[in-house]
């Protein structure tokens, strides 16, 4: 197939694609930070353009060809629901696969939650206008009009004489019919596939070993690769003996590549043992001296003076001179790594003209560009093939480790996996950024705030990604911060753009990752400093805010906030508005041996028309997990410009053992869907440590959560 | 090189490698069986988990030449067809997200299963605790490795 510009409508239909049947093409929009950045440079000017399709095959088998690679989202899933829904197709005979991936395609990537929000409608339409044209067909064929049939299961029906014929019997037809306009979309009241948890269709493969993620790619005639990378940030090898590496059983060869020393091997294992053997020079630049003691320093002292605007409503300074009472308070995220399970890698096979890249990724198109640089070769020369990804949280939109692999195999001439070690991967992430967060918030005398400022310093995420920030603000280092809807009538948020030589760049749910932790833990500050409860103080300036104050309400409810717990067990709230969703979390916690243990977590979450709950349900209770382990467990520091941590043993994961009992609650909405993927990460934290402070009376300000600062 | 004889999957192998080559890359790269995964490389994160005669082990650090004589299963060589009870259970539950660890969360539940038919909340933390899950299925597994049980006392009827 290749790409082809789609009608005003956006659709486009591909009828005699030699592969028979009815193939209709469609533009699924994605928009979003990412995105849009990669839009302007690469696609801005580009022409609307197919990049998704429906197969429907002569013997009845629907594929549908879709870019939104799976990353545990359950997207692939969720999707084709959307579309089997106007469909009116056999969910058993529904199929997906990744489509090719081509600059003409459009922006092609998973992001920012956005794939249901941005597939919503595009997708149900698509799926009524194949339904529409395989009616036509029947109807033709049977010589009686289109309004006396209807598409049921697969079928279309003729409803005068309960006659049927199936969709892949009259694909071949209607793909010579005009693709028709405006397509009417069904009622939701009648939706039979939309609301349903419907069984993932990528599990039965998961639980045989037979789903096939970047890794597992194996390529005729393919060599293994590892590199040995700068182990300070921005530092190049100037020399290197490879003396004992290539004495190693199975090493073949090592090259020097722009990310360091790669070793090539006839297994992955003596590829990592010899890269490890490696004895390298380096100079290792500007960042050697750096250290989360100066940066914590550095930080602290931006502070004192005011930053660039982010946000304001009233006057802040006058609000807070005027107020009965003001307290202040200082708080600190450090830098986090990804840590997906399956390790960073990526399979390339670069010859005179061509460059085909194999991996697990989240931005195609950046990857495609990547890879095009670093070969050599023109856009239409290179091939990416996007495969199952064990894990992303944002880590597989970077293409760092799509350009080495790609200049690994330039320079042995041979296709190569490049496979990253565990501590390759955690010491050359790119990071979610530490930030640091200084409020001072005004009271009035019945104890309600009426002045708040927030101060921000931390490293800009887009700069890091080549887009410096405008007017020295970016949007997701204040997420989470400037957007907050709670009722305050002086509020200034201020930032201060900082960079310390360590990359940075998306963790799940961005900004709101460390923002919402302050916010929400300030906030509770201000409820004691007001002798509010903090339900009712969040109620009360959430009058606002009905989906938030909605999701307060649920929770508290369900949670039975404000009845008596077990002995030695404490409550925590907190709620956050993030990717279009809103939720509330409260957090049943106790304090054992000076360790925080974490029994229930209550989530209400309103994100809208439910296109799968189960999957809502799952994505809620992952993210949830994803942010207790940052809580309780997450640091990575720096010396001597260095990352200190490198395996699970110093930087762990939340175990079974640790994880809590989580209660999901969806609240009933007609509203147009909002992301889930990230929506459940940033209140975790924050709803924790409150309860922390009731266990305890400590105010946690900085994460992880240590021993010392529970006593 | 070295020659070891085993049994792998209920087949014999006999395997030539470099000396301490661990089992998980000789899996995966010389024999393509690529449904063990590589997670740590250091028997942290329990993504390579394989049984050896009957007991769950982390491949990545089981050197190839200690197999001798012994019986190697692997996910592929589970059940056929996907039938093993806990597999049938992570079906009937829709466990995975990613699913990246899930090989290896079903050996180590397998293994648990053969030894303890019932186990109890305290068992499944005791042996589960080993396997990370980065999308934190960690609720959707209790209640399969339970559900497993009840259909491996069943006879493995689900």
């Amino acid at each position: 197939m290749s790409a082809q510009q789609v009608n005003r409508r956006g659709f486009l239909q591909v009828g005699a694609s030699g592969i028979g049947g009815l193939l209709l093409g469609f533009y699924l929009p994605e928009r979003s930070k990412l995105a849009a950045q990669a839009l302007d440079t690469a696609t801005a000017t580009a022409p609307v353009t197919v990049n998704a399709w429906i197969h429907i095959a002569p013997d009845d088998t629907i594929t549908f060809m879709i870019h939104k690679v799976e990353m545990g989202q359950g997207t692939v899933t969720s999707l084709s629901q959307l579309l089997a829904e106007e469909l009116d197709c056999d969910w058993g005979k529904f199929r997906t696969e990744f489509p090719p991936i081509d600059k003409a395609f459009g922006f092609q990537g998973v992001v920012g939650s956005q794939s249901i929000r941005t597939s919503w409608e595009p997708l149900r339409r698509a799926g009524a206008t194949a339904r529409y044209m395989l009616v036509e067909a029947a109807a033709r064929q049977w010589g009686v009009d289109a309004s006396q049939c209807r598409g049921e299961h697969g079928f279309v029906v003729n409803t005068a004489n309960n006659s049927k014929l199936s969709y892949g019997k009259l694909a071949g037809a209607a793909a010579s019919l005009p693709v028709p306009a405006n397509v009417a979309l069904k009622d939701p009241k009648q939706f039979r596939f939309i609301g349903k948890s419907l069984k993932r269709l990528d599990t039965p493969n998961k639980v045989t070993g037979r789903t096939q993620f970047g890794i597992d790619i194996r390529r005729p005639g393919m060599v293994y690769a590892a590199v040995a990378r700068c182990p300070v940030f921005g530092g190049k090898a100037t020399g290197f003996d490879a003396t004992k590496a290539k004495a190693f059983p199975g090493v073949k060869q090592v090259v020097q590549v722009p990310s360091g020393v790669a070793v090539v091997a006839d297994n992955t294992w003596s590829a990592i043992q010899g890269s490890r053997l490696l004895e390298i020079q380096w100079n290792y630049g500007p960042n050697a001296a750096q250290s989360s003691a100066a940066i914590g320093k550095l930080f602290a002292e931006r502070a004192r003076k005011p930053g660039v605007e982010a946000m304001k409503t009233g006057d802040a300074a006058k609000g807070l001179a005027n107020a009965a009472k003001r307290i202040e308070a200082v708080y600190q995220a450090p830098f986090l790594a990804h840590a997906t399970m399956e390790p960073m890698n990526c399979t390339a096979d670069v010859r005179a003209d061509s460059c085909d890249v194999w991996a697990s990724m989240q931005m195609q198109t950046l990857a495609h560009g990547a890879a095009a640089a670093a070969s050599g070769l023109p856009m239409d020369k290179v091939h990416i093939h996007s495969e199952f990804m064990g894990g992303g949280f944002g880590r597989r939109g970077m293409t760092d480790f799509v350009s080495e692999a790609v200049e690994v195999s330039k320079a042995i001439g041979a296709p190569v996996k490049v496979t990253w070690s565990r501590e390759d991967d955690m010491r050359h992430d790119n990071y979610r950024p530490a930030a640091y967060s200084r409020f001072v918030a005004g009271l009035d005398a019945d104890g309600w705030p009426v002045a708040w400022t927030n101060r921000i310093v931390s490293p800009s995420i887009t700069n890091s990604s080549g887009q410096p920030p405008l007017n020295g603000i970016d949007r997701t280092s204040t997420e989470g911060s400037q957007d907050i809807e709670y009722t305050i009538p002086d509020k200034l948020v201020d930032y201060h753009w900082t960079e310390v030589g360590i990359p940075v760049t998306y963790w799940r749910s961005v900004g709101y990752t460390q923002n919402t932790f302050f916010v929400e833990s300030f906030l509770d500050e201000v409820a004691l400093a007001g002798g509010k409860d903090p339900v009712a103080l969040r109620r009360h300036l959430l009058g606002k805010s009905p989906r938030l104050l909605g999701v307060l309400e649920l929770a508290a409810k369900q949670a039975g906030w404000g009845t008596r717990l077990p002995a030695g067990r404490f409550r925590g709230v907190a709620v956050v508005n993030n990717v279009g969703s809103y939720n509330a979390q409260i957090a049943e916690v106790s304090i054992d041996a000076g360790k925080v243990r974490v029994h229930r977590v209550v989530c209400a979450v309103d994100c809208g028309h439910v296109v799968n709950p189960a999957i809502v349900d799952q994505q809620i209770r992952s993210a949830i997990v994803y942010g207790l382990t940052a809580a309780l467990k997450g640091e990575i520091t720096i010396d001597k410009g260095r990352v200190q941590q490198a395996n699970f043993d110093s930087y762990d994961m939340l175990r079974i053992n640790e994880a809590p009992v989580v209660e999901v609650y969806i609240v009933p909405s007609t509203e147009n869907p909002g992301g889930i993927g990230e929506a459940g990460v940033p209140a975790i934290a924050p709803a924790v440590c409150n309860a922390v402070f009731a266990a305890t009376g400590k105010r946690i300000r900085r994460l992880p959560i240590r021993a010392a600062d529970l006593v | 090189m070295a020659s070891v004889r085993f049994n792998l999957n209920g087949k014999p192998q006999n395997a030539d490698v470099v000396p301490g080559m661990p089992l998980l890359w000789y899996l995966r790269d010389s024999l393509g069986m690529t449904g063990t995964k590589f997670g740590c490389g250091m028997a942290l994160c329990g993504a390579c988990t394989v049984h050896v005669d009957g007991q769950a082990v982390r491949s990545c650090v089981t050197q190839v030449a200690s197999l001798g004589g012994k019986s190697v299963t692997t996910i592929e060589g589970l059940s056929a067809g996907g039938t093993h009870p806990v597999q049938a259970a992570w079906i009937e539950a829709d466990v995975p997200q990613c699913g990246y660890c899930q090989s290896g969360q079903i050996m180590a539940a397998a293994a648990l299963l053969a030894k303890k038919a019932q186990p109890t909340d305290a068992d499944i933390d005791e042996v589960m605790r080993g396997n990370i899950c980065r999308c934190g299925t960690y609720q959707d597994i209790r209640h399969a490795i339970h559900r497993a049980a009840e259909i491996q006392a069943a006879g493995g009827k689900a």
